[in-house]
């Protein structure tokens, strides 16, 4: 299946607290209220400019610095669908699989903002519709897959103890 | 085939010879959760519903946000206390210490334990020997829940230090110039093993500064060999057996990389990207409004000494804020016995109670707009302090004790 949207770009070693800063954490109590700071100190208006569906898509080291879960769970909760970037900070890749979010490794220098994305996460390919372009997506382990196919690790653990 | 010490200690948690880039199931010794992302974890483990795996392999520590500056905090601690209460798990309240201080200190941590947790900066616990590296809240809710949690056994980058450490350098000097050798993405989803004469020769506080910061070059892991030094350390600190894990000799790293570190000068982050490095020489005379000693990087004794030598009998510049946190309570009270915190409250400074202070963002000196803040954490990040005006600068006890008494930055070499 594929999922169609827009892209907002970033640079290289994008942080946890860019995504949502410390001081909006005690808003936790409440998401959609927390996912409104979303790069809130990168730029105020950042979350009125988010459609349902849209990319997030950044460069080398997305998501580094802080564990905090936070971080993809605003993007989720703000109607972004994916996250694309040349390579991810460890921790946050796994918060985004673990609750369901499609983080995806590919050369995204060739995109840009603006750029109408359409992804196919079974097929491995992103065409970006505006250049006409395809990029392939790496291949996620076995372990990853099953996680997002059942919509992240809380699901899984429903069923599976890990055994 | 030879192993390195992160294949060891994966092989003895899995139950199987593993090597690097196999996808494995291990056993968890011990999990840490704090009252920053302890509210989140428990909503997620209460939405499983599934019984508690050991409590006796959990702890949660109060320290980020402590005392609760609001009702919205205190009710996310709240939770986190009626939890562990419910539970009967360990909690550290606040004013016990910062957790990365608190589980090696308290003998929490031994060589070769396996020990994940809700932050970061997990990983310093490298500095003991183990493995320990910074997770998410669903994944600890795995862990809550199972005893298990599935890795990727990570490629070891083996980087050794050599040389003698001049005098006046230190080592948060270290960690920041191997940040601007190697960059914010120079390690990422790899384990780091040190190794060389430096690394023998820093006290075991010293150590742990070291393996703090490896998670801002994006390793997993930064593990030191251990030694006679270490074991000494843990048994005053355990009645736990210690077995060191050394790395095989034939062992296979991805990179072997070697810096001799005997004409190191002190080092600077400067805004707003951790590996922003350069000698401490292209800053002398900056502007400084605050400073901050202390948190998980830099609040031990050895690094509250060091302040107090340099500020014993003087007065810190007028203006300038100069905040000190101890890392625990055990360190506050020593540092009371040896008069370091009359020194520091007499030269001007602030005393703030045991916890990560500014460094979370959310109180305890959020500074003002176009502020520069000296401090001795690990992040610089725009806005990290609470402020995404301000401007941080990362550097040693040494610089920021030596800064606060011009309020610009100084050279403590030129100070002692």
């Amino acid at each position: 299946m594929s999922m169609f949207g827009q892209v907002h770009k970033f640079g290289d070693d994008i942080n946890t607290d860019y995504i949502i800063a410390g001081k909006y954490r005690s808003l936790s109590g409440d998401m959609a209220k927390m996912a409104t700071k979303i790069f809130a100190d990168l730029d105020p208006d950042f979350y009125q400019k988010i459609q349902p569906g849209d990319f997030i898509v950044g460069g080398e080291n997305f998501g580094c610095g802080s564990s905090r879960e936070y971080a993809p769970r605003v993007i989720l909760e703000s109607g972004l669908k994916a996250v694309l970037a040349k390579s991810f900070a460890r921790i946050f890749y796994r918060n985004s699989i673990n609750i369901g979010l499609p983080v995806i490794i590919c050369n995204t220098d060739g995109i840009e903002a603006g750029d109408q994305l359409e992804i196919d996460l079974e097929l491995g390919v992103i065409r970006n519709l505006d250049k006409g372009t395809e990029e392939k997506i790496t291949p996620y382990p076995a372990i990853i897959n099953t996680i997002l196919s059942k919509g992240g690790l809380l699901e899984y653990l429903k069923s599976d103890n890990f055994s | 085939m030879g192993q390195t010490i992160v294949e060891k200690i994966f092989s003895a948690h899995c139950g199987q010879e593993v090597q690097a880039n196999d996808l494995v199931m291990a056993n968890v010794d011990l999990v840490l959760g704090h009252d920053y992302n302890g509210a989140l974890t428990i909503d997620i483990f209460n939405e499983l519903n599934k019984p508690l795996c050991d409590k006796d392999k959990v702890i949660f520590v109060m320290d980020h946000v402590v005392p609760s500056p609001s009702e919205d905090y205190s009710r996310l601690q709240g939770k986190v206390r009626r939890f562990t209460a419910e539970h009967e798990i360990k909690l550290y309240e606040m004013g016990d210490g910062i957790c990365h201080q608190l589980l090696p200190q308290n003998g929490h941590i031994l060589p070769g334990d396996l020990i994940v947790g809700t932050d970061s900066h997990t990983c310093t616990y490298g500095a003991l020997n183990a493995f320990s590296t910074g997770v998410g809240s669903t994944d600890m809710v795995a862990v809550l829940a199972t005893g298990k949690l599935w890795f990727r056994v990570p490629e070891t980058v083996k980087i050794f230090l050599n040389g003698k450490l001049p005098e006046g350098v230190y080592a948060k000097d270290i960690i920041l110039y191997l940040l601007g050798q190697l960059s914010a993405k120079g390690a990422i989803y790899e384990a780091i093993e040190f190794s060389g004469p430096v690394i023998d020769n820093l006290e075991i506080d010293d150590r742990l500064t070291v393996s703090n910061m490896v998670v801002e070059m994006g390793a997993k892991a930064g593990i030191m060999p251990g030694d006679e030094k270490l074991i000494t350390w843990l048994k005053s600190r355990t009645d736990r057996e210690v077995n060191l894990v050394k790395p095989d000799e034939d062992a296979v790293y991805k990179k072997v990389m070697h810096f001799d570190l005997s004409n190191l000068v002190p080092q600077v982050a400067k805004p707003h990207n951790v590996d922003n490095v350069t000698d401490l020489a292209e800053v002398i005379g900056a502007k400084v409004n605050q400073g901050v000693l202390g948190t998980c990087t830099n609040g031990r004794i050895q690094d509250l000494r060091i302040a107090a030598e340099i500020l014993r009998g003087k007065t810190i510049a007028r203006g300038f804020r100069l905040l000190v946190i101890p890392a625990s309570r055990e360190i506050l009270i020593q540092a009371i016995h040896e008069g370091i915190i009359e020194d520091l409250l007499n030269a001007g400074a602030t005393v703030l109670p045991p916890g990560c202070g500014p460094c979370a963002g959310a109180h305890g000196g959020v500074p003002d707009d176009g502020e520069v803040v000296l401090s001795t954490a690990n992040r610089n990040f725009k806005g990290r302090m609470g402020n995404n005006q301000a401007f941080i600068y990362l550097a040693s006890p040494a610089v920021v004790a030596a800064s606060a008494l011009t309020g610009t930055v100084v050279d403590p070499r030129e100070v002692f």
